[in-house]
């Protein structure tokens, strides 16, 4: 019992992910300004940020309910639950149960369930505007993305458990190494953009059109849930899609350096692409991804 | 000096409150926000909320209709919320002390933590004033 606490607070749950996530979102914002041709904010930025935002007042609008302070907690407590099984799947001996894979997927849409849900019920019309975009937007990736997580589920011999796809990729190379495995990832790597809210898929907190969108009203503590919520996300995403498409050789070293590779990749696409409409967001997941996805299930069916 | 305020001053979000300016301020404002003076590595940051807001920027010459604007944005502000008084105008009025649509300064509407003046302020400028800012937050000399 104490262990499985240990394990959820502290290594590889809340703490270390947390830690993680706001490093990850410090080299983020610096390799940002480098582009720009800037300095960038000091290593500590993230954590500083997070510390003030729970110092600082919270105001709850008038005529929110609960739901306005319960729903960040919400997509913090799921996303931690995800790190565990990750984690412990990716640091030490596979320990995971039967359909991990499943769970993690239906867990990894709860923090955008949790901002639809706080942006609802702070009663601000520009909060709804964002709420509805973040709709849309998860309507529009999660299809493409579980057919990719399809593609290797097939690719691993229907095994949904991600010791097994790791196992599986141990033996027989990684997913990444073959074309249905690389047009998956591929399609894993833009829907882990929209995931994330990063440009060009942060329709639903555009600051310049709707100030802050679905974040408009929290103030303090809750939006300093949502912050770890982010950060942790910016740590779980990249590790989900390793485990899945590049898991052969997971030696600290070789783990950090894939990770840091998809964390430029992420970066890349964010500070060369200007946002997307909310419909063309949609046609863009729909359309062309959807299909590259369909394409990576069939030649995974035949073993390409 | 404790923890809360040691972190405000590491990072401060600003949100630019416009009340009636002529415009002047506010572009040395987006100037202080470029990467040329790069603000970020002071933990500046702009946000869009006044929710999220650690200091109000606030410029020009509050007329009748922005005065209630500008209590209201200051009400809205979660504390502990600074306030910087930018530009001529919104730390004395200048020249539009005896206008008819100019019933009082910035200072008599909510309190002003740091004045910055100027016609416009350099960003230079406003980046010394919020130096000084950060060290009256301190409690330093």
């Amino acid at each position: 019992m104490l262990k499985l606490f240990f394990q959820y607070l502290i290594f590889p749950g809340f703490l270390f992910s947390a830690c993680v996530g706001l490093i990850a979102g410090w080299i983020d914002r610096k390799v940002s300004a480098r582009i720009q041709w800037r300095v960038g904010p000091p290593w500590y930025q993230n954590f500083v940020d997070i510390v003030k935002l729970l110092g600082k007042e919270t105001i709850v609008p008038e005529g929110a309910k609960l739901t306005f302070l319960f729903s960040p907690f919400l997509g913090l407590l799921s996303l931690i639950l995800v790190a565990t099984i990750l984690g412990l799947n990716m640091y030490s001996a596979p320990a995971g149960f039967s359909g991990d894979i499943i769970v993690i997927l239906y867990l990894l849409t709860v923090p955008a369930l949790a901002v639809i849900m706080g942006a609802s019920s702070s009663r601000n019309p520009l909060a709804s505007i964002g709420a509805s975009r973040e709709m849309k937007l998860v309507l529009g990736y999660e299809l493409p993305f579980i057919l990719a997580v399809i593609a290797v589920i097939i690719r691993s011999e229907g095994a949904i458990k991600i010791g097994s796809v790791l196992g599986h990729q141990i033996n027989a190379g990684s997913n990444l190494a073959s074309w249905s495995g690389a047009l998956a990832f591929l399609v894993a790597i833009i829907c882990m953009q929209a995931k994330l809210g990063l440009v060009p898929f942060d329709m639903s907190e555009a600051e310049q059109e709707i100030m802050g969108g679905a974040f408009i009203e929290y103030s303090g503590l809750p939006l300093a849930i949502f912050k770890l919520t982010k950060a942790i996300l910016l740590y779980t995403m990249p590790l989900f899609l390793i485990s899945l498409f590049w898991g052969e050789g997971l030696s600290i070293l070789a783990l950090t350096g894939k990770y840091i590779a998809i964390l430029v990749i992420i970066i890349l696409i964010k500070n060369t692409n200007p946002r997307l409409r909310i419909d063309q967001a949609l046609r863009f997941f729909w359309g062309p991804v959807t299909i590259l996805a369909v394409i990576a299930v069939v030649l995974a069916l035949f073993g390409i | 000096m404790d923890l809360k305020l040691k972190a405000l001053t590491k990072s401060i979000w600003v949100f630019h409150a416009a009340t009636s300016p002529c415009n002047n301020c506010d572009i040395e404002i987006l100037d202080l926000l470029t990467p040329r003076h790069d603000v970020e590595r002071l933990g500046i940051v702009l946000v869009g909320s006044v929710r999220q807001a650690d200091a109000l920027l606030v410029t020009g010459v509050p007329n009748y209709k922005t005065k209630e604007r500008l209590k209201k944005l200051y009400a809205q502000a979660p504390k502990p919320c600074l306030v910087a008084a930018i530009g001529g105008c919104a730390c004395g009025r200048i020249i539009f002390q005896e206008s008819y649509n100019s019933p009082c300064a910035v200072d008599e509407i909510i309190p002003v933590d740091v004045y910055i003046p100027g016609c416009p302020p350099k960003p230079e400028a406003m980046i010394a004033g919020i130096a000084k800012l950060i060290k009256k937050v301190r409690g330093e000399k």
